[in-house]
Order: structure tokens, then C-alpha cells, then sequence
């Protein structure tokens, strides 16, 4: 018999968000003693494969079983250790009632970390791609929801969930991804920044999503149209603050995310807006319906969130403000 | 073949002192459970009284845990899975001084700690907060492998519910126990053979349970759990076990203790209790009348 080489793990080469979060966690386990990472059968695709290597004896085995693992992390909470659970976005749904009641409800501090959200899953299709897990965490009382725009923000925000006290939902993603930030990036829970000014629209996004709402901007720049582009990675508690300063500044909004249209970023902008200033807002996200198999891009193209959608959505929605100001003016 | 369960008992007796302590505080934590209940207006009398000697055993003589010691992280852990007996959890902290009687009796009103199920932000002596079955019995162990991976001598016990075993949860959890190898893990099952809508075996079977537990990897002792000594004897032989999580699958009557609730399905959900039918429960205790009046003339 000849020997052949074990077989390599699709998207798991290059700056995906999975592994910058692999890595940082690594690399953070000897700053945390109480940290253990609880795994079910999936190391090797949420990037945690790299902790179970350098800390095997904080490695934590479930076996595919998520909703122990979910339960059991807010009893590891519970005796002082720091547990980081770690299984595919559509799984964390199958635990959500785990991470309601025995981690939320009780106030444990336990991270939830998800890789493989939304349509970024690719070709393992509408099964595997969960679109509904922002909204779902973010109804949870007291859950911090988290969703980092590139790698050295994922590892920043990785220090950061580590250091917070109490529980939190954090979205990875399992394609390559372009690199936003260098290395003065600075990531703080509940902060958006202004990635790029403009002054016809607020583009607020969120992991993926955030590269396509820059690309979104310079397309319409070309068209004289300026739109602002909001990175926003904290989708809970999110940025009042910031979006109050760009309804003031911009009259109009876009939210694009890598989920359902309902409940997720998009429903949190809109909550906040219509109590402070209301605006105009498109919402760029799936829908309300399923993923299906297909390339990420291509998928992202086909479901109405790539670049050209978001650029759209833009132009709407400016064309609804310049509405309201005319009808407002007669 | 699967070995066969153990009935065996280290020790057949107990210091009788401590056995009549035990009753009475199992006597205490039913006549408690549902006085609580009573004036709650609403409750889960059948598992409560189920549990009442377990749970008498459990605070009373085996595990090393205290009310003035509740931040000690070498104390023992209890977990009630079956979180609908938070009257007899209660009943039971009122009875070994975690929290008052008095207070216990505010169980499931507007302001209180004592909430319908336990919820450990308001009382931090129940450990978790349960209610969801299958949750705490996952939460019991992942506690055991935290105690371990610290290197402490503390053990966990966690009370589950029969027809909380049809939940999968559990069997992911008995599995990964097993896996594991949580010997400081100890589960006791209050097998009273009826659930919220019928008996186990017409609602889903849950047998032969004692097989499935040792053919999962655990150390499984079968005993009657109304009977003291051998709760106690149960749980000395538990202790003993290495390498494994120790079962006790406890063979118990819903209701025990007051007759017109023992093994009648309406006294299984929740219910309302008249003041009526509350004195007659605590006089079928065995409740002096003046006990009856201490009880239900209890003004919150």
C-alpha cells in the first residue's frame, strides 16, 4: 500500500476569522489559567484545533453532543473556570435553550464562539447555514453578541470577550478574509467605528459584510454618491451613540449582514433609531428565507448581500431621504 | 450480559441518632413542600414529597456543604435537576438553615427569591438554576470536571427526574460522564414511575434503566428511596467508586407520605391546594394540629 497524504482542510488555509481566533486563543491560554475550551468533534473546522495542540489538558471533549457541552460549560462557570464553547453557528441554535437557561438566566461567564455563520459556509449549503443566530443570541437577556470584521479584529476581540465578565456570542467565519485593519486597530465591546466618511448614507455592517459595504462606497463614489461605512461588531449592546452622531450627519442608513433581515443587526439599528432619530434604513441580509450550496462570493452575490446589493440599497435609500425632504418641504 | 445492579449495602445500619435526625428532617422538608405549595397557590406536590428523604440524605449527612461556607470552592455541589421540586429544595435549605422557613414559604410570589424553579442569581445555595429538564444533570457534570481539572476532593450530586431521562440531553451527559470518567459525578434518579401526563410507561418507556446506565459506563446501586439507611448506604458505596460516575436509581412513590396523593396522576402537575386539602396533607404527615396551624395561618 502506498502512502497518502492526509487530506487537507477545505478553508481552513489563509486569514480566515476561524483562525485568527484559534491562534489568539492559543496564544491567550497561558494570560488565563481558569480558560478551557469545550469542543464537539469540530476543532479542526472552528480553529480551535490550535488550542487543543498547545493546551491539550484544557481541551475539552463533548463528542457531538451540543446541548451537554452548552449546559455543562455554565457548571464549568460555575466552579470558577473560564469556558470557551466552540461548535458550528447552526449547532449553537440547536443549544440555544442550554445557553439560555444554563448560562444566561444563571449569569455565567461563558463565551459562545461560532464558527461557519451565514451564507460564508459555502457549498455544505442551506442546512449548514445559519441565518438566524444573531437574532436568536441577541433575544437572550444579558448576552453580549459579537460579530468581528476581519482577522486582527477576531483577535482582538478574542482578548476582549476574555476579559469581559459575562456571557457572550461571537460570531467567526470559515472563508479566507480579506484583511480591514493594521495593526492599530483597536476593538472595545459596544463600539462601532467610521471606517470610511460620507455623507448621503450610513452603511452599518458587520462581519463579512463589512469588506462589501467598502467596496459598496467606492462603487458609488464614482457616481458622486458618498457614502459612510460603520463597522459594526458589536451587535449587542450596539453603538447608540455612533448612530445617533451618523443619523445626524447622514439622514439615512444601510445595515448589511450575513443573516436573516429580521432580528438581526439590521433590527438593531432600527430599534435604536426609531426611539432617537428616526431615519430611512434599507436592510441588506438574507430575505427571510434559506441559504443553498454555492461558493461564498457567488452565494453572497445570488442572495442579495454582495457589494452590488448593498450599493443598491444605498441608492434607495437615499432616494426615500431626498423623498421625505422634498414632501417635508412642500 | 450486563452485571447485575448492586443492592448491596456497606453498612446495613447507621448510628440511630443520625437516622433519626435524617426523618426528621425529611418529615420536616414534606410537611414544608406543601405548605409552600398551599400558599403559593400553585406547585409540583407529587415530586416534591418523592424526593423528600433524598434530599434529607443528601444535606443531611452526606455532603460536606454549609451555610456559612457557601463561597467555599471545595464544597460539595447539589444540583436538582428536576427543578420542579424546588419546593422540597427549598423545604430542605429552610430544614439545614440556607435560608428561613418563613421565607421558603414566599415560594413562586412576586419579589421572591424562591422562585417557581430554582434560580441561583437569587439564591445562590441552589447551585444553578434549573427547570428545563436534562439541563442540570449537563451543568452537574460540567461543575465535576471543573472540581477535577482544579484537582479538588469536592464532589457533585445531581437529583433527576424519570421522565426527565427522555430527554437526549441526558444521554449526552451520561456518556460523556462515563468518557470522562467523573467519579466525583453522583446522579440519583427519583424514580417515582410517573410523569406530568401519565405513568413513564405509557408515556414513554424508560426501561430497563438500571442496564442502560451500566451498559453507559456508570456505577449504578438500586435501592427503595424512601428508605434512609439505605440512601445513606447508597451513597457511602458511591464514594467508594473510582474511575466511573455513580447512579443511584432511587425507587420511590410520587406523593409519599399523604395517601390521597400517593400515585394519583392529579397530584402530579401543578396544582392549586384548598386550604382544606393542604391541613388534611399535613395531617396525613402526621402533623400535630398546632403544627397545621403553624403552617397554613403563616401570614407573608
Amino acid at each position: 500500500m502506498s502512502a497518502t497524504s492526509a487530506p487537507a482542510l477545505i478553508g481552513s488555509s489563509g486569514d480566515s476569522l476561524r483562525e485568527a481566533f484559534g491562534r489568539a486563543l492559543s496564544g491567550l491560554a497561558e494570560t488565563y489559567p481558569h480558560l478551557v475550551v469545550l469542543d464537539a468533534d469540530i476543532a479542526g473546522g472552528t480553529g480551535v484545533h490550535h488550542f487543543r495542540k498547545s493546551h491539550p489538558e484544557r481541551f475539552l471533549q463533548f463528542g457531538i453532543a451540543e446541548q451537554n457541552m452548552m449546559a455543562a460549560a455554565g457548571g464549568l462557570a460555575a466552579v470558577g473556570m473560564l469556558p470557551v464553547v466552540t461548535t458550528f453557528a447552526v449547532f449553537c441554535l440547536r443549544a440555544l435553550e442550554q445557553a439560555r437557561l444554563s448560562i444566561a438566566y444563571a449569569k455565567r461567564n461563558v463565551k459562545i464562539v461560532a464558527s461557519h455563520p451565514g451564507l460564508d459556509v459555502g457549498p455544505d449549503g442551506g442546512s449548514a447555514q445559519a441565518l438566524e443566530d444573531l437574532a436568536a443570541f441577541r433575544a437572550i437577556p444579558g448576552m453580549t453578541v459579537i460579530s468581528p470584521a476581519d482577522p486582527i479584529e477576531m483577535a482582538l476581540a478574542t482578548k476582549a470577550v476574555l476579559d469581559f465578565d459575562g456571557p457572550v456570542y461571537m460570531r467567526t467565519g470559515r472563508s479566507p478574509c480579506p484583511r480591514l485593519f493594521g495593526d492599530e486597530h483597536r476593538f472595545e465591546i459596544g463600539k462601532g467605528q467610521i471606517l470610511r466618511d460620507g455623507i448621503d448614507a450610513t452603511i452599518v455592517a458587520c462581519g463579512v459584510e463589512v469588506s462589501r459595504a467598502l467596496k459598496a462606497a467606492e462603487c458609488l463614489a464614482e457616481e458622486g454618491i458618498y457614502a459612510r461605512v460603520v463597522n459594526m461588531p458589536t451587535i449587542k449592546p450596539i453603538d447608540a451613540v455612533l448612530l445617533a452622531k451618523c443619523a445626524e450627519e447622514t439622514s439615512a442608513f444601510v445595515t448589511a449582514e450575513d443573516h436573516n433581515i429580521y432580528g438581526g443587526l439590521g433590527g438593531a439599528v432600527a430599534e435604536v433609531l426609531a426611539k432617537t432619530r428616526p431615519a430611512p434604513i434599507e436592510f441588506v441580509g438574507l430575505a427571510d428565507r434559506f441559504g443553498e450550496s454555492g461558493e461564498p462570493q457567488e452565494l453572497a452575490e445570488h442572495c442579495g448581500i454582495g457589494s452590488a446589493s448593498i450599493a443598491d440599497a444605498c441608492r434607495r435609500v437615499i432616494a426615500r431621504k431626498m423623498h421625505a425632504t422634498t414632501v417635508r418641504a412642500a | 450480559m450486563v452485571a447485575a445492579v448492586s443492592l448491596r449495602s456497606t453498612r446495613s445500619t447507621h448510628d440511630p441518632k443520625l437516622m433519626a435526625r435524617l426523618a426528621a428532617a425529611a418529615h420536616e422538608i414534606r410537611m414544608l413542600s406543601i405548605a409552600a405549595i398551599y400558599h403559593a397557590g400553585s406547585g409540583h406536590p407529587g415530586g416534591a414529597l418523592s424526593v423528600a428523604d433524598i434530599l434529607a440524605v443528601l444535606y443531611g449527612a452526606e455532603m460536606n456543604v454549609w451555610p456559612k461556607r457557601l463561597d467555599d470552592p471545595d464544597r460539595d455541589r447539589f444540583v436538582l435537576s428536576k427543578g420542579h421540586a424546588a419546593p422540597a429544595l427549598y423545604a430542605a435549605g429552610a430544614h439545614f438553615r440556607f435560608c428561613k422557613a418563613e421565607d421558603a414559604l414566599t415560594l413562586r410570589k412576586l419579589g421572591s427569591p424562591f422562585q417557581g424553579h430554582p434560580h441561583v442569581a437569587d439564591l445562590p445555595w441552589v447551585e444553578t438554576s434549573t427547570g428545563s429538564l436534562g439541563q442540570g444533570f449537563s451543568v452537574a457534570l460540567g461543575m465535576a470536571m471543573g472540581l477535577k481539572l482544579q484537582k479538588r476532593q469536592a464532589r457533585v450530586y445531581t437529583v433527576l427526574g424519570d421522565g426527565e431521562l427522555q430527554e437526549g440531553e441526558v444521554w449526552e451527559a451520561a456518556m460523556c460522564a462515563a468518557h470522562h470518567r467523573l467519579d466525583n459525578l453522583i446522579a440519583i434518579i427519583d424514580y417515582n414511575k410517573l410523569q406530568s401526563d401519565d405513568t413513564n410507561a405509557s408515556i414513554m418507556s424508560l426501561e430497563p434503566l438500571s442496564a442502560k446506565f451500566s451498559a453507559f459506563g456508570w456505577h449504578v446501586i438500586e435501592i427503595d428511596g424512601h428508605n434512609l439507611d439505605a440512601i445513606v448506604s447508597a451513597l457511602e458505596e458511591a464514594f467508594e467508586i473510582a474511575g466511573k460516575p455513580s447512579l443511584i436509581l432511587a425507587h420511590t412513590i410520587k406523593g409519599k407520605g399523604v395517601p390521597f396523593m400517593e400515585n394519583v396522576p392529579e397530584w402530579h402537575g401543578s396544582v392549586k391546594l384548598t386550604r382544606q386539602q393542604a391541613e388534611d396533607a399535613l395531617m396525613a404527615l402526621g402533623c400535630s394540629t398546632k403544627d397545621v396551624a403553624r403552617f397554613i395561618d403563616v401570614r407573608n
